[in-house]
This record gives structure tokens, C-alpha cells and sequence, in this order.
């Protein structure tokens, strides 16, 4: 890691007031992250993962500690931090290629000439293979093509931090694959920074340079911190049997369901029962 | 039996079609004659001060010569223009620097002079309401403050009678406009500020409720892109709020339509209101059956303007689930 950090978590906590007083999310979470690293965010349902996100995001203000980009404080959300939601969040109103045209004109307005924004923004559908869509609105077409244009309108933006929140959780695993196969190829062309939250260990350690393990909540904070150290470009057939990868998902399962085990009532299990299948699941 | 499945019949299919348009057509049809019967056995039961009550069958007559009535008041219109004409044209000639006079004709207004000035009051009032209620509800929407501040005014004005309006709208107009030479009548006045006044509510409530409820998702993913306060409104706000705002330019629209008809009777301003309180006060055996053509045709131009404005909804909204009821 360079001595000076692209994108500093810096000792963040965020207390939450509640009807019933304050209640401590995050407690001092703190993470440097280098220009191009790719990281994902693991834990439990609850444990803060997309409180950590929406910090970096600027969406929420952390109680103490902050987040530094290159050097400046992240005040508020902007596109060179761009999100990709969970549930897409497209525009229902706007076509495909709408959707994406909205933050490129906020982006490239008096940068970009009309004709370069549209090759800019027919690029960037192309590179998620969603060119054949550009005129379809999003009720038109699949969920998982959905979130590839969510990925290309923050792509456009030209992030310098691509931020998701579990941007595959709600695909099945079939469309999950190719959609993580476009997001390797992607990283690998233009080598933004990316922080992922998923609750899926194969998709953390096929992706990330490194897996940031959180505790439990409340007062969440980071457990382990695992380098995942497989060369690039990677292939998941051939890794499926490579004993490093399968000791980096045994060390992911071993913090998830041993050290960070989750003791839940049956009732609030029930709640989450849904989002920790997945990954139970997978693993 | 080999022979008939390898050959696929259209009959299924059209027996299908054939049904769905029983169902479609008939069930309807079904419904007005049942309705006609009843209708026409209740009639002949009721007698009134005025004879007995109509049915369907003179119903079907007074139409017509309404009708009738309407096409002899557009040919004694048009033969009067025609001589005021000539005789304008006579006195050019005899004397060229005579400066011809143009009157209007003052013949009684019909009953379809009545629907047009009833739908062009229902629409200018309508239009009216829509002018301040978007904005205002956009804006009641957008901040807590202001929905607080204004959501009891909101509350107390919408439960009120047009009835109560009128005699206010009627005394401000009356001073409020004055001119020699008006450019419309003050009864249109009364008639729209009224119909404005009642049909406001439902606009502002939906429109700001629709507002105020836009998905947080897309308010973050609004922030992300740094959209400007205005381009945020018009581009996430307002698409985000449309299939509310027109649900509330619906209840807006029939409130409108029967805001009018009560105002009009009461204030005696022209209209389709004026015809039936013209009629009841008339008297004639003729009146109860001219009433009742009124009443029907009421009830079609509400049906027809409320299946406007869900046309409308359908051309303008991106939400295209939106059903026909």
C-alpha cells in the first residue's frame, strides 16, 4: 500500500438516535484503501456494512471520524463516488439509456460535446453488454440486466470509488456469475477503486483484493481484514479446486459461522432469514 | 379424432371471442335494460304536480325536442344575421360613410348553448385549480415545514360546500371586477372561481402526499448525481409523483363537474344547472322529462370527462399499469 492512502475510513463511528436513545452502529471503524484495490465488506445481517457504505457515499454523516479522499474530506454524495443500490434504483420513467444520460450530462456538461456524451453513454451500455437495450425501459427488461445498467450509469460518471450494495443480492446465481464475470473484466480495463457489501463468501473471495470481516452489531466494527492474494485474472472453474481459494473461504466461513456466529431468537431470525440463506447457501 | 387434432378448427377460438364479447357487450346491455324496465314501471306509478313521472319512452321524445328546439333557435339566429347583414349592406350603399352596426342575437340559450357553457366553465375552473394546486402541492410536498403549516387550512377547506362559497365568490366578484366593457360575464366568474375553490383540495393533497413519498432511492441516487434543486424536481420529484397527481386531477375533475351543476342552479348562472332550474320552475308537463334528459346527459359528460383525463394519464405517465376504472 502506497504511504499516502487513496481513500481513508478514518475511525468512523455512527450512533443512530432512536425513541429509545442512542444506538451505537458503528464503533471506530477504521480502513485505508488503495487507488484500483478492490474490497469487500462481509458480515451479518445488521452489522453495518451499508452504514460504513453510505459513509463513504456521503449519504450519511458519520457521529465522529470521517471519510478522506485523495486528501479531502467527503462532505456530501457526488458522482466521483458513485453508487450502485441494491434494487438498482433506476429511473422508471427513463429509458436505459436515459437513465445513464442523466448523471453523464451532470458529469460532462461543457466537458463532453452532445456527440461525445451519446458514444460516451453507448460505451459504457456496451461494456455491460446492454446495448441492444438502450430504448427499453427498466420494467422492459430482466433484473439482473437492470442492475448491468445500474453499473453502467456509475460507471459513466467515471468514479474514482465505485461503491455497491450487494449489487448481485437479489439475482439468481446463474445471472450472479456473468454479472460478476463482467464486474472482474470491467475492474481489470479501467481499475477503479470498489468497495462491494455482499453476504455471499465465494463472490468475496473471487472478487476482492481484500475482505473486510465485520463483527456483529450493535457497535459494529472491523473483526478480520483478510489479503486475498490469488493472481488475476481468475477464473472460477479453475479456482474451484485451488486449495489457496479454498482456505481463503474457509477463513471467510470460519469468522462468519464460528467466531462472529450469530445468536438470533427465532423471530428476528425468521426477518433475516432470507438475506443469510444466500450466503449459507453458496457456502 | 386423429384427423379433427391435426386440423386445429378455429372454433375455440372463436367461441372464446364470441364470450368475451357477450361478457364485454352483454352483461352491460343487460344492466341498462333491467334499469329501463324498472325505470319505466316506477314512472307510470308516480304521479306528480305535474303529471305523471317520465318514462324512458318520453324521456326518448323530450330529447328530441330538444333537440328540434335547438336546430329552430340556430335558424332563426342565422336569418337574423342574414338580414341585419343586408340591411347593414343597404344603408352602405345608400350612404358610404355609414358605420355599420353589429348586434348579437338574443334569442333564449338551448340546451346544448347550456352544455357548452357549462364544459367551458368546468374546464377553465378545472385549469384554474390545476394551475395552483401542482405547484402549491409540489411545494407543500417537498418540505415538512410548509406540509405542517399547511395541511389544517387544507383539512378545513376541502369538507366545504360550494353552496357556502357562492354567496362569498359571488359578493368579491361583484366588487372586485368592475368594467364598462367586460370581457367575460361576472356569472362565468362566479361559476369557475367556484368550481376552483371546490376542486383545489384533492389536486394539492395527492400531489403533495405523491411527493412527499418519493422513494428514498431514488432521492439518494439524486444526490449521488448532484442533480440541481430544480432538475431534481423536475426530473425525480414530478415523473415520481405523476400517477399521484392525476389521481387527485381525477377527483378534482368529478368534484368540478358537480361543484358546477349546484352552483349554477343556485346562482342562476347559465349553464346546464340554469336549464334544470329553469325547467322545474316552468312547470310545464314537458319539464319533468326535459329534467330527467338533463340528469342523463350530466351523468355521460362526468363518465366522458373522467375517461378523458385517464387517457390523458395513460398518454402522459410512464406507469402504464394504471387501471381502467
Amino acid at each position: 500500500m502506497s504511504s499516502n492512502p487513496h481513500l481513508v475510513v478514518d475511525h468512523v463511528s455512527m450512533s443512530f438516535d432512536t425513541p429509545r436513545g442512542s444506538f451505537n452502529a458503528l464503533d471506530d471503524v477504521h480502513l485505508k484503501i488503495a487507488k484500483g484495490e478492490f474490497v469487500s465488506l462481509i458480515g451479518h445481517s445488521g452489522c453495518g456494512k451499508s452504514t460504513v457504505l453510505n459513509v463513504v457515499a456521503g449519504l450519511l454523516r458519520a457521529s465522529r471520524g470521517g471519510v478522506v479522499l485523495n486528501g479531502q474530506e467527503v462532505t456530501e454524495p457526488g458522482p466521483e463516488r458513485a453508487v450502485v443500490f441494491q434494487n438498482h434504483s433506476l429511473f422508471p420513467w427513463l429509458t436505459t439509456y436515459q437513465n445513464v444520460e442523466l448523471g453523464v450530462k451532470q458529469v460532462f456538461r461543457g466537458k463532453k460535446s452532445r456527440a461525445e456524451m451519446r458514444d460516451w453513454i453507448e460505451h459504457n451500455l456496451a461494456m455491460v453488454h446492454m446495448e441492444h437495450a438502450m430504448d427499453k425501459r427498466p420494467d422492459e427488461i430482466s433484473g439482473g440486466m437492470k442492475q448491468r445498467v445500474g453499473i453502467a450509469r456509475a460507471l459513466a460518471m467515471e468514479p474514482e470509488v465505485l461503491l455497491m450494495d450487494e449489487p448481485f443480492g437479489a439475482l439468481d446465481a446463474l445471472t450472479r456469475a456473468h454479472l460478476q464475470d463482467s464486474l472482474m473484466e470491467i475492474h481489470a480495463t479501467l481499475g477503479n477503486t470498489v468497495i462491494m457489501i455482499t453476504h455471499d463468501v465465494d463472490e468475496a473471495v473471487l472478487l476482492s483484493d481484500r475482505i473486510v470481516m465485520m463483527t456483529n452489531g450493535p457497535a459494529a466494527t472491523i473483526g478480520e481484514i483478510l489479503t486475498v492474494d490469488l493472481e488475476r485474472p481468475r477464473d472460477r472453474i479453475a479456482l474451484s479446486d485451488d486449495p489457496a481459494y479454498n482456505s481463503y473461504r474457509h477463513s471467510v466461513l470460519e469468522f462468519l459461522y464460528e467466531k462472529q456466529r450469530k445468536v438470533e431468537d427465532l423471530g428476528s431470525h425468521r426477518k433475516t432469514s432470507s438475506k443469510t440463506s444466500v450466503s449459507s447457501e453458496v457456502a | 379424432m386423429k384427423l379433427l387434432a391435426e386440423s386445429p378448427s378455429p372454433t375455440p377460438q372463436v367461441v372464446h371471442y364470441l364470450g368475451n364479447l357477450a361478457r364485454a357487450v352483454g352483461l352491460p346491455l343487460v344492466g341498462v335494460a333491467v334499469f329501463l324496465f324498472l325505470w319505466s314501471a316506477a314512472a307510470s306509478r308516480i304521479d306528480t304536480s305535474l303529471g305523471q313521472f317520465p318514462g324512458p319512452v318520453g324521456v326518448w321524445e323530450q330529447s328530441g325536442n330538444l333537440y328540434a328546439e335547438h336546430v329552430e333557435q340556430r335558424q332563426r339566429a342565422d336569418a337574423f344575421y342574414e338580414r341585419q347583414d343586408k340591411r347593414n349592406a343597404e344603408k352602405l350603399a345608400k350612404n358610404p360613410d355609414y358605420i355599420p352596426k353589429q348586434r348579437a342575437y338574443t334569442g333564449k340559450p338551448t340546451f346544448f348553448d347550456q352544455i357548452g357553457t357549462s364544459l367551458f366553465t368546468v374546464m377553465t375552473g378545472f385549469l384554474l385549480a390545476t394551475l395552483i394546486a401542482v405547484p402549491l402541492g409540489i411545494v407543500i410536498g417537498l418540505s415538512q415545514g410548509l406540509y405542517a403549516a399547511f395541511n389544517p387550512l387544507i383539512q378545513l377547506f376541502k369538507p366545504v360546500s360550494p353552496l357556502a362559497w357562492l354567496p362569498l365568490v359571488t359578493l368579491v366578484v361583484s366588487a372586485l371586477y368592475v368594467t364598462d366593457d367586460p370581457l367575460v360575464p361576472k356569472s362565468f366568474l362566479n361559476s369557475m372561481f367556484t368550481v376552483m375553490l371546490c376542486s383545489i383540495w384533492p389536486t394539492i393533497v395527492n400531489t403533495a402526499v405523491g411527493v412527499a413519498n418519493v422513494s428514498q432511492d431514488y432521492v439518494n441516487v439524486s444526490r449521488v448525481l448532484r442533480l440541481g434543486p430544480l432538475t431534481h424536481v423536475f426530473k425525480v420529484v414530478l415523473p415520481s409523483s405523476i400517477p399521484m397527481i392525476f389521481t387527485g386531477l381525477r377527483l378534482s375533475l368529478s368534484i368540478a363537474w358537480m361543484v358546477l351543476i349546484a352552483a349554477e342552479m343556485l346562482a342562476q348562472n347559465p349553464g346546464l344547472g340554469k336549464f334544470v332550474w329553469d325547467e322545474f320552475q316552468n312547470g310545464s308537463s314537458d319539464s319533468l322529462g326535459r329534467i330527467m334528459v338533463a340528469v342523463l346527459v350530466i351523468g355521460a359528460i362526468g363518465f366522458l370527462l373522467d375517461r378523458g383525463m385517464l387517457l390523458l394519464q395513460r398518454a402522459v405517465s410512464w406507469d402504464k399499469a394504471v387501471n381502467l376504472r
